[in-house]
């Protein structure tokens, strides 16, 4: 498919990168707003220790649900930590399970969706048997389920969201792939020879992979929306770990009148890094994968 | 149309089985012991005895091969025996008969508010396309799918309390017997819930209607003079609706999962706090038949979409 062309440079690939960047910037301004946000919360998770006026695990009895002010300036939690810390620090945890349970999760699916459509026959079938039997449950209710059994911690919510990932990231891949290996140039491929690696590495995955990218961006946001559900359900990460999630417990009915900023920005924090994903994944959805578009 | 009835009914029982399979297997292979925490309470297993151990195993089952275990439960289930709570001791099904109903309205709720917010949005976004409006609710949709049910949950309660320093009514009446009540206790559970659906199905109504509205067919009722109204209305919003009744099925198990959240914001005594009770005590066969129960539930209204939609668009039941 791509004989014919000059072999890609070091420079030219330079040259592409930035001229499809400054393409992306004029076309889709609100996937770079996306994009602007998401650096936003690594440049936040990584500098986090040199951001936070506190330790997010200190105590400070004195200042249980203390108001906002010059010192805490998102105030104090239930146990008197200080909020902006913890905020600070949960970025990292949401962006920690946001990339590790996708990384894996729909890698593996998607690994699982290519193979079942390329093999076909009766492997594809028991596939996607299995995957069909794991679509049904709702991911909140089988993350839950999961949670209950393994318990909390930080580990098992990724292995719970990467089973949850797994099954719809396998079927979109396998769709794709479907379309792909019935595409001509791909039946010519086969006509001539064209070994089995040669076929997925040369012809699938090439094909495949916008869709993939496309589908790992947004679905980072369902992932760190899945943790903070769990861990503000209690079942996620343990209780004194700064998840989003979990420092919006704090600010169910028992809590509302003393401390309404509890509940205020650990929501606000995720709504804008999941929009900025969302963003991004729209944009680049609208880029790499037309079929898609909407 | 028979013939394909037919198909999806006698497929649905393999899926059925297999489905109790992942249940089965979450629930029983995954690490953690419930007898350890039955016979240990709150000291782990430092407070259980082997023998305590043991005897907690036999009573519960645990100690037979999974195999065993597993036919029992199905077996138990073709029976309508939902399996008997290790805490309580009492059959499941006498507290799903209290809960599920509850559960179940909450959703159907949502589903309403949701279609009701996403077809007007989604439809006049697609007819006004680029406009401010278009610009404005596709913003806004990206948005919304974007807010974390558990976080809409909390603000509304806290709108609630805090503006109106009112409080829904705790607990649940049945419609029937206490509608006003009833409504109050639910309206603004489900509002919470359906408002970040909405979001999600008015994105797939407003692309939906896009691609209708490239067709042929729309292009010739214009061409013949119809007014606006009536071809959007008449000739592609029919059309449209088709792919989106597929993405409702699922967004009504969407919804079912989502009452978790919404009922453990709201106090709604719900099939959601009973689960997150059964989780939080390890009375797993409770666990075991909330989990098969939604999923059975999401695996029919998903089965009924689909025949609607097969008796609707004959390409279906055809291919």
């Amino acid at each position: 498919m791509r004989r014919g062309q000059p072999r890609p440079t070091l420079r030219g690939l330079r040259v592409r990168i930035g001229g499809a960047s400054r393409v992306f910037l004029r076309d889709q301004p609100l996937a770079a707003a996306g994009g602007l946000l998401v650096l936003l919360l690594v440049g936040v998770a990584l500098a986090a220790p040199r951001l936070a006026p506190f330790d997010p695990y200190e105590l400070h009895v004195d200042r249980k649900f203390a108001a906002p002010s010059r010192e805490m300036l998102l105030g104090g939690d239930q146990l008197g930590r200080d909020v902006l810390s913890r905020l600070l620090f949960g970025a990292r945890i949401s962006l920690y399970v946001g990339l590790t349970s996708v990384g894996i999760g729909v890698s593996l699916g998607a690994l699982v969706g290519v193979l079942s459509a390329y093999a076909g026959g009766l492997t594809d079938l028991v596939v996607q048997r299995l995957v069909d039997a794991l679509m049904p449950f709702p991911p909140i209710v089988l993350g839950l389920a999961m949670m209950g059994v393994l318990g909390s911690s930080i580990h098992n919510v990724v292995l719970a969201l990467v089973i949850v990932l797994m099954p719809g990231a396998a079927r979109t891949l396998r769709a794709q792939t479907l379309g792909v290996v019935g595409q001509e140039y791909v039946q010519a491929s086969i006509a001539l020879g064209g070994g089995t690696w040669r076929l997925i590495g040369h012809h699938i995955l090439p094909n495949v992979m916008g869709t993939y990218i496309v589908l790992a961006t947004m679905t980072i946001g369902h992932a760190i929306v899945a943790e903070a559900s769990l861990s503000f359900l209690g079942v996620g990460v343990p209780p004194d770990v700064p998840s989003w999630g979990a420092m919006t417990t704090a600010a169910t009915l028992e809590h509302a009148a003393r401390g309404p900023w509890l509940a205020v920005y650990p929501g606000l924090a995720i709504s804008l890094v999941v929009f900025g994903f969302n963003l991004l994944g729209d944009g680049l959805r609208d880029v790499l994968d037309p079929r898609l578009r909407g | 149309m028979w013939r394909y009835v037919a198909k999806r009914l006698a497929l649905f029982v393999p899926t059925l089985l297999l489905v109790s399979l992942v249940i089965f297997g979450i629930i029983h292979v995954l690490p953690g012991d419930p007898a350890v925490l039955l016979a240990g309470g709150a000291e782990g297993l430092a407070g259980a005895s082997a023998e305590k151990l043991a005897a907690v195993r036999q009573k519960l089952g645990t100690d037979q091969p999974l195999h065993w275990q597993y036919t029992r439960w199905v077996a138990g289930l073709v029976r309508g025996d939902l399996g008997t709570s290790f805490v309580y001791g009492t059959p499941v099904i006498d507290d799903l008969r209290a809960r599920f109903p509850v559960s179940l309205q909450l959703a159907v709720m949502a589903f309403v508010v949701a279609h009701l917010i996403a077809l007007p949005l989604g439809c006049l976004s697609a007819v006004r396309r680029n406009s401010v409006f278009d610009y404005l609710a596709r913003v806004a949709t990206i948005a919304g799918v974007s807010v974390p049910y558990f976080w809409l949950a909390v603000l509304i309660v806290y709108g609630l309390v805090r503006v109106f320093g009112w409080l829904p009514p705790l607990g649940y009446q049945a419609i029937w017997e206490e509608p006003w009540t009833n409504l109050q206790q639910l309206v603004f559970p489900a509002l919470a819930l359906g408002a970040a659906d909405a979001a999600f199905v008015g994105r797939l109504t407003r692309s939906a209607m896009l691609d209708v509205l490239r067709e042929d067919y729309v292009r010739t009722a214009r061409a013949k003079g119809l007014a606006d109204g009536s071809v959007v209305w008449r000739h592609a919003m029919k059309n449209a609706l088709l792919p989106v009744a597929t993405v409702s099925g699922w967004s009504f198990g969407r919804l079912m999962g989502g009452t978790v959240i919404t009922e453990a914001v709201f106090l709604v005594p719900g099939m959601g706090s009973l689960l997150l009770d059964g989780l939080s005590r390890r009375d797993f066969p409770l666990v075991q038949a909330i989990v098969l129960l939604v999923a059975v539930v999401v695996l029919v209204v998903n089965l009924a979409v689909d025949l609607v939609y097969a008796w609707l668009d004959p390409r279906i039941r055809y291919a």
